[in-house]
């Protein structure tokens, strides 16, 4: 076995980034006519790994090879050039185009210099019935789901005639039809002897898919398997977390009071179906659902930040004045978002402004000047608090670490004298394990003051681990709710799984 | 175990040498500036003639004073991220307006009251186009930068109109305290807008809009809000500008200001405002001002040919956009 090279190795790769060690010392082999499955925790350096084969990230160490000759990638055409396609969770492609055009980009056949549109919709009818997608060469992309813009990324690849092909998490957002189809593609490919990397957060799917797997963990390797014969599931978990699940979740029951939170029948634009729920003092509330089953949406809705078109949101019994964020704070109802770079912080402003700037209301020096005495009191006192790893308040806050960010961004609302109702939507993602640690127990105490959590996260290990109380959402409605005594990973899974994707996936476990 | 450490020790001694250069840099940036206008100033008071002399500064400043004033204002507007292209026809239609209704009403006061309402109603326009309906600032204050400049012409009829009020003329050319009345209004307006921009929640909501207005709407900053604001003073200190140039020419002239959006532009870059938003200073506007006005000055006391100090002034604000992009890239990077 080991007299050929594989088609496909990493050697010893290292990746830095400004206060981040995303990958250090990371080699594995891919072999032609297999599935390589690639597994770790957000942050583990997965996507980091594949943007260094998509030639977007250059290593710092370590080389890329391919059937023994070492690749230099410069550009993502090099790596396209070398037979390589990426298909990244977040797409690229022209949405204001067609499928057909999406595909010949660059190459569209031309007559007499202009394009040859029946010659380029003959060619993709042909080649889309060959492999047995299902699609419209004449749809815009912005008009397909985001599953048939995965599938138009998939079949790119596979016209390119690419020898590796790896894919990121591609059933995030497939519907249970569209993933029978994708595993379809991928035995297809495997058995024209392409090499392919396949990384998802589904064990199920790796066991389902994958001749070998690699293990990432804080940008290191952990484990290699040959084969994933005779492994168990718990094996593979273990290894990717590294430790006792209860270890980094330090979960302790606390009192529980009155009703904090109570949304009563709310919709929105992206909100069709109302939503209704109920949040007590002291609880920790998790809504765990797919990517794209709609929590994100109503939670901002909720706070106000999308505008609410029904439905009732109380804060201690008291109604919360639509779609406006302010009232929502002035009832001491916060929202941490998803996307902490979008949303969440000021790049260019310091650590302090950041902190302060939607408490500062309420120290005004004579109603009017900004208290920078105070400010710089509280700045200080936070970051001491919530341990952020910074030189001084006054430092811009994007030099900070995605976790550092993110505690800076709690200590905004942690700074609001009447905090009642904090909403945090996915609030380690891309966090290392450590700050996840400080995240939680910030968390923890903030229910322990009485203050009403809602944490949406797409990570099952830490919603189970850290709420007291699970809801579940699919496709926009909420599909079951469960005590943390009753919640386990099969039956939270299968809720938040869509009607008979659950069946065929979970059998290996 | 070891390993992860010492590679973590690595990161973070690396990281700290980083964000000690940063904090050099920081500080480099911050006096740059003004050691360069002290250098500008130093070497034109030693070669030009006539250029270091008080009557002269006093010219100096005087010619400055109308791009002063709306600088610190175009500087709330480009650190929230915006744009405003219309203020120089805001300063035409103003003059025009003033020296019409005075002579109409016959009360100067009345006059400077009415352009000021106009400008006002100017800046509302651009905000409320900008903030609620959503439209880019660029397109929009190019729309009404020539909306308003076809205002002054219609009003005016094409023509200067001549203010009789003797009143309307001490405005410009009255002395306090050895400095004429414009200059002390340019002043007061550094004081206050720097005042506004560093010590009250309006200033620092406009920094942060710029530096990344999701994320301040969701911190409970009425973007909205703050953003008509910014663009309704703006049009208020163009008018102001706009009255003072038509007490100084003794008419309100409709072709008057051409340009000025651009030469008030290129000050606020030059004294290190970002155009991504975010970032601004007042004394960094102020040195911007002065450098602008002193080069002018000195070109004017060269006798360099009016035609070659376009030349120099496209020179000069294209270094400063240049300087201000290698700034964001070195801090990026």
């Amino acid at each position: 076995m080991a007299t050929i090279a594989p088609r496909l190795e990493f050697r010893h790769i290292g990746k830095t980034f400004p206060g981040v060690r995303a990958l250090g010392d990371v080699g594995f082999a891919v072999r032609a006519g297999s599935v390589h499955g690639l597994l770790g925790e957000n942050g583990a350096g997965k996507s980091t790994m594949m943007k260094i084969l998509g030639g977007e990230y250059i290593p710092d160490e370590g080389e890329v090879a391919i059937d023994g000759e070492v690749m230099r990638f410069r550009t993502a055409a090099d790596a396209i050039g070398a037979g390589v396609a990426v298909i990244h969770q977040e797409l690229q492609y022209v949405p204001e185009l067609s499928v057909m055009e999406n595909l010949l980009l660059g190459r569209l056949p031309t007559r007499f210099g202009m394009v040859d549109r029946r010659q380029a919709l003959k060619w993709t009818r042909e080649r889309l019935d060959a492999l047995g997608v299902d699609l419209d060469p004449r749809a815009r992309l912005k008009s397909l789901s985001i599953g048939q813009r995965q599938m138009v990324e998939i079949v790119k690849a596979i016209l390119r005639d690419a020898k590796i092909i790896a894919l990121d998490e591609p059933t995030s957002s497939l519907s249970h039809r569209e993933t029978e189809v994708l595993f379809r593609l991928v035995n297809d490919l495997r058995a024209q002897g392409k090499a392919m990397i396949y990384i998802s957060h589904r064990m199920d799917e790796i066991f389902e898919l994958c001749d070998a797997a690699t293990i990432f963990r804080d940008g290191r390797k952990v484990a290699d398997f040959d084969t994933l014969e005779g492994v168990t599931r718990d094996e593979l978990v273990q290894r990717m977390v590294g430790r006792e699940i209860s270890d980094i979740f330090g979960y302790k029951p606390r009192e529980q009071g009155q009703v904090r939170l109570s949304v009563k029948g709310v919709t929105g634009r992206a909100v069709p179906q109302p939503m209704s729920f109920d949040v007590k003092a002291g609880e920790i509330l998790g809504f765990f659902g797919l990517v794209g089953a709609g929590r994100s949406e109503v939670m901002r809705v909720v706070y106000g930040a999308d505008r609410r078109t029904g439905g009732e949101v109380h804060v201690d019994g008291q109604p919360v004045k639509a779609s406006h964020i302010r009232d929502a704070i002035r009832h001491g109802l916060v929202f941490c978002p998803e996307d902490r770079k979008e949303e969440g912080i000021i790049g260019v402003r310091s650590v302090s402004e950041n902190i302060n700037i939607s408490a500062r209301r309420n120290h005004l020096t004579a109603g009017l000047f900004v208290n920078d005495r105070n400010e710089a009191r509280v700045a200080d006192s936070f970051i001491e608090r919530l341990r952020i790893r910074t030189p001084h308040r006054r430092q811009e806050i994007r030099l900070l670490s995605g976790g550092n960010q993110q505690k800076a961004v709690l200590s905004r609302w942690l700074a609001e004298k009447d905090l009642r109702v904090l909403i945090v939507d996915e609030p380690t993602r891309g966090i290392d394990v450590g700050a996840k640690n400080e995240i939680y127990n910030v968390l923890y105490e903030l229910a322990a003051r009485g203050v009403a959590v809602v944490m949406i996260s797409s990570e099952l290990p830490e919603v189970l681990g850290v709420s007291d109380r699970v809801i579940t959402m699919c496709r926009g409605q909420i599909t079951a709710q469960f005590t943390r005594g009753e919640a386990t990973e099969e039956n939270v899974l299968a809720a938040a799984l869509p009607e008979g994707a659950s069946a065929t996936p979970m059998r290996n476990v | 175990m070891t390993e992860t450490n010492a590679a973590a020790i690595g990161a973070a001694r690396e990281t700290q040498a980083d964000r000690r250069r940063a904090l050099l840099w920081q500080i480099v940036d911050d006096y740059s500036l003004i050691l360069i206008f002290i250098a500008l100033f130093a070497v034109l008071s030693l070669t030009v003639q006539y250029f270091f002399s008080w009557d002269n500064v006093v010219g100096l400043a005087l010619s400055v004073s109308q791009i002063g004033m709306v600088a610190c204002t175009m500087m709330f507007c480009l650190a929230s991220r915006d744009f405003d292209l219309s203020v120089g026809s805001t300063v035409a239609f103003a003059g025009v307006m003033c020296a019409i209704v005075s002579n109409a009403t016959g009360s100067v006061v009345i006059g400077i009251a009415a352009s000021l309402v106009a400008g006002a109603l100017i800046g509302a326009v651009n905000g409320v186009v900008i903030a609620k309906l959503k439209i880019n600032a660029l397109i929009t204050t190019l729309a009404t930068m020539e909306i308003v400049r076809g205002l002054a012409f219609i009003t005016s009829q094409g023509q200067a109109v001549g203010v009789t009020s003797e009143a309307f003329f001490t405005l410009g050319a009255l002395e306090l305290f050895g400095l004429p009345v414009p200059v002390w209004v340019t002043l007061a307006c550094f004081v206050v807008f720097g005042v506004l921009l560093n010590k009250t929640i309006y200033g620092r909501n406009t920094l942060a809009i710029g530096g990344n207005p999701d994320a301040a709407r969701l911190a409970g900053v009425s973007v909205d809000r703050v953003r008509i604001a910014i663009f309704l003073i703006q049009g208020v200190v163009a008018a102001l500008a706009g009255i003072i140039l038509a007490s100084r020419m003794t008419s309100g002239q409709p072709n008057a200001g051409e340009g000025f959006e651009l030469n008030v532009i290129s000050a606020c870059v030059l004294g290190g405002v970002s155009l991504m938003g975010g970032r601004a200073t007042i004394s960094g506007v102020l040195v911007g001002v002065l450098i602008m006005g002193t080069v002018q000055n000195a070109m004017s006391l060269m006798n360099i040919d009016a035609f070659y100090q376009y030349l120099v002034r496209g020179a000069i604000l294209l270094i400063a956009v240049l300087v201000d992009q290698l700034k964001n890239r070195r801090q990026s990077r």
